[in-house]
């Protein structure tokens, strides 16, 4: 066990009052009785995972960009007509390995069909923009891994990360914290592996502040990030056990 | 809009920590390797000495903290032996928060390397750690904090006692009464409400003892089970006095002798027995066996 100062335990609980430690999960509400229910989980759902499914449809699959998209709106279309998300068990797999065992059995069937189904069924992923992650995809992706769960997790791990920081950009604003994200992004996003990582002391020269606020504000973000990804997490998650598993193996914490 | 996050921020992303600034020090800061009860220790480099260490620095710039981070390093400045991880350095960095630099040890925790040994080198390694936690005590200071996590075994079957950033004098303890601290499971009843001593590590020796001595699921001899429950009384005065006392309890049961704390049975005396005198027994019986046989044959 580790044993925490009172400082971090306040400063936890603070951060715990930001983001409600109970959430609902939208695994869940997949089997809502109640259709607006329903429908929202599915919309959540796709927002959490159109990023792995396009990526994996892509690049596993090698289909072009606008097939791709077309698959990756038709796949969740599907599942919402035919609520086969609904059917996931916990005792066999986590959630995520659930949605790719899925996916692969609608491309296989997809391939066999000569005369694919037409897009609809009253569901459409809102606001996704598949055009410049496909150009993010054509600089960064690699298709190394064999592996097609790991395939998967990875790509699952980016749309999460992706979307939290999305989330902790908007948090700063909120809180007043605008350095903290820029700070957050110059450190630990921006440098690429060739390049040094900036010292906390260039980062306070580049911001006008002292080496101690640098210091206090990347620690900030960094702690209001991982609630963020936890937060993210819980609502995708189908238990609690799957929760603090895929905790663990995202960031290594048990989860409060 | 942050769409494609790299492979390299990603792996950056899942090891997040409150990762210091060492540049301007003497220190290169690598890996993270573990956390402990006052902050986070990371693998470090000495460019002076070209070697690698162990650098503990506090996770949040308090006051409070800092002071605990210094305390423990003059603790450990105090105790030379051999189961205790020597400090090289102690500093500040720009930021307020303290560090400390230490031997970075090579091993394995304890409870990792437990169940790969036989019951007698367990507890030849629990010998070992009594005597380190002895030494500390015979300098007046009281661990409070003992748990396998905390222990060590290197390389070479050496046992390291680590985390002394909640050691206190024993008077501290008799005197102000203000305890506190441990780990559920390992700390002594009276360290959350009274004053500690020594025994407050009697108690959690006692129960690492059970680890160790139950590792891999193990079924435990019941005179080690009998010195786990004299060694882990709810109170303080029924158990052993010292670390010295329960160590020499463990080291009877390894050589076949009564143990102290456990009150045997007429069948566990004689099995004792035969298994110290198993060789004359054997002896004996060969030579019974011998003699029947010449006898039967005469006949």
């Amino acid at each position: 066990m580790i044993a925490c100062s009172p400082a971090r335990r306040q400063a936890e609980a603070r951060i715990r009052g930001v983001f409600p430690a109970t959430r609902p999960s939208v695994v869940r509400d997949l089997r809502s009785a109640d259709p607006v229910a329903r429908a929202a989980a599915y919309e959540a759902l796709a927002r959490s995972y159109w990023q792995p499914v396009y990526a994996y449809i892509r690049l596993r699959w090698r289909r072009a960009p606008e097939d791709a998209q077309d698959l990756t709106q038709e796949f969740f279309a599907r599942a919402f007509e035919r609520d086969y998300l609904s059917r996931y068990d916990p005792a066999i797999a986590r959630f995520r390995t659930f949605v790719r065992t899925c996916l692969d059995g609608f491309l296989a069937n997809q391939e066999k069909s000569a005369a694919r189904l037409k897009r609809g069924g009253g569901y459409v992923i809102a606001a996704v923009d598949f055009e410049r992650f496909d150009a993010d995809l054509a600089v960064h992706a690699r298709s190394e891994e064999p592996d097609p769960e790991r395939w998967f997790h990875r790509e699952w791990v980016r749309g999460l990360f992706a979307r939290a920081l999305e989330r902790l950009r908007t948090h700063c604003d909120e809180k007043r914290h605008p350095d903290a994200f820029v700070l957050f992004t110059r450190y630990d996003i921006d440098p690429d592996g060739a390049a040094p990582r900036p010292t906390y002391a260039v980062l306070a020269r580049e911001t006008g502040r002292s080496v101690t606020d640098v210091t206090n504000e990347l620690a900030w973000a960094r702690r209001a990030f991982r609630e963020i990804v936890l937060d993210l997490l819980r609502a995708i998650c189908a238990t609690d056990e799957e929760f603090r598993a895929e905790a663990r193996d995202l960031l290594g914490v048990d989860p409060p | 809009m942050i769409k494609y996050v790299p492979d390299a921020a990603i792996a950056r992303l899942r090891a997040l920590e409150d990762r210091p600034d060492f540049s301007g020090t003497r220190y290169e800061l690598r890996e993270r390797i573990g956390q402990g009860g006052m902050g986070i220790v990371f693998r470090g480099l000495d460019r002076e000495l070209d070697r690698e260490v162990a650098i503990k620095v506090t996770a949040w710039s308090t006051a409070a903290d800092a002071d605990r981070l210094r305390a423990e390093a003059r603790v450990l400045a105090r105790l030379e032996h051999p189961g205790i991880v020597p400090v090289h350095d102690v500093g500040q960095l720009p930021d307020g928060r303290v560090f400390t630099v230490m031997m970075l040890v090579r091993g394995e925790r304890l409870d990792a390397r437990a169940p790969e040994l036989t019951l007698p080198d367990r507890l030849r390694l629990f010998d070992r750690i009594c005597d380190t936690v002895s030494f500390a005590h015979a300098r007046g200071l009281v661990h409070r904090d003992l748990k396998p996590a905390n222990i060590m075994v290197g390389e070479h079957g050496q046992v390291l006692v680590l985390d002394w950033g909640l050691a206190r004098a024993e008077r501290d303890g008799s005197a102000s009464g203000s305890a506190g601290g441990g780990t559920e499971g390992y700390m002594a009843p009276e360290q959350s409400t009274s004053a500690f001593d020594v025994r407050s590590d009697v108690f959690a020796l006692g129960v690492i003892l059970r680890d160790v001595a139950g590792a891999g699921g193990t079924a435990i001899p019941r005179p080690l089970a009998s010195i786990v429950t004299h060694a882990t009384d709810p109170d303080p005065a029924q158990r052993y006095a010292s670390p010295t006392d329960l160590a020499a309890d463990v080291r009877r049961f390894v050589d076949g002798a009564a143990v102290g704390a456990h009150r045997e049975s007429a069948l566990e005396w004689t099995a004792r027995q035969a298994r110290i005198y198993r060789t004359p027994i054997g002896l004996l019986l060969a030579y019974l066996a011998m003699r029947g046989l010449l006898l039967f044959w005469g006949s």
